[in-house]
């Protein structure tokens, strides 16, 4: 077992089980520096595996991610400092049943598969191939993908902001009752005086 | 360091982001869940692409789409859960119950 074998061995057992322990900790915090490390195991390993340019865009694009979820860990977290035992489950016997049947499943498929031996050729500009086919043949669907996230910016600020820009979009308008002559259903209008919260 | 065994780890990360996708209550943790089944798929490609085919850009592109895909699952997961706390102040599964049955 060369040096190689043992550090995908190490790179594994931490991508693993900081995987795992993302969903056994107490702090929503914690977790999610838990899944920055397995992202960044991973990403080590997908250096190794002779791909350096997606490795490392994979650590530095996980760590600024992350960085952005503790944030967000912060503003919806039950368990601030992780003091208290946090267990916040539902189907859980269901779903560990699901994901050992994953694993046991993908697994039998990899292993009663016979995959070609291609490798690669150290000798291969990996980086520059990738560089000719993202700006020529690849162009239209990486392209594709920029226009994808353009749509998801907007989007996430269309879902995310309090108002458009000349009020509440539904201002005024009186959704249609459930049954006739209902309680509307929906958001209910504010109550008179048009006091509004300016944010 | 085998194409079997690379793409072992990758099925237990996507055995284990199953599980916390299924399991967690709260939104957030149910997205970290969903990005770890993603950091799976991401591992599988590049080791699929390293071992069987011999280098051919394409395989670097598709793991490039996947991490698009894990920032627009990112932001629009955020955005929705943003959006669900100001119109319910809800953010646990349970307290969406109006999309069911």
């Amino acid at each position: 077992m060369g040096l190689t074998d043992l550090l995908f061995l190490a790179l594994s057992a931490v991508a693993i089980l900081s995987g795992w322990r993302v969903f056994a900790t107490d702090s929503m915090v914690r977790a999610s520096f838990l899944l920055l490390l397995s992202f960044v195991a991973v990403g080590l390993i997908i250096v190794m595996l002779a791909a350096p340019y997606i490795g490392v865009a994979t650590v530095f694009m996980m760590a600024v991610e992350m960085m952005v979820m503790a944030l967000f860990m912060v503003m919806f977290m039950m368990n601030p400092a992780g003091l208290n035992p946090m267990m916040m489950v539902h189907q859980h016997r269901f779903s560990i049943v699901a994901g050992v049947l994953a694993f046991a499943g993908l697994t039998a498929a990899i292993l009663f598969t016979s995959f070609p031996k291609i490798p690669v050729d150290p000798s291969t500009p990996v980086v520059h191939d990738l560089g000719i086919e993202l700006l020529g043949p690849s162009m239209l669907i990486f392209e594709t993908a920029g226009v994808t996230l353009l749509a998801t910016m907007i989007g996430s600020v269309i879902l995310s902001s309090r108002s458009g820009r000349f009020g509440m979009a539904d201002q005024g308008s009186r959704p249609p009752g459930l049954e006739p002559d209902g309680e509307p259903a929906g958001r209910q209008p504010e109550a008179g005086n048009g006091h509004h919260h300016h944010h | 360091m085998t194409l079997a065994t690379v793409l072992i780890v990758a099925a237990a990360l996507i055995g284990i982001g199953l599980y916390g996708a299924l399991s967690q209550q709260s939104f957030v943790m149910l997205m970290m869940g969903l990005e770890l089944m993603l950091n799976g798929g991401l591992l599988a490609v590049i080791g699929l692409w390293a071992n069987t085919m011999g280098g051919a850009p394409e395989g670097q592109l598709l793991a490039i789409i996947i991490m698009a895909v894990m920032a627009v699952d990112m932001a629009i997961g955020f955005a929705l859960v943003t959006a669900v706390y100001r119109k319910r102040q809800a953010d646990v599964t349970e307290s969406l119950t109006t999309m069911k049955h």
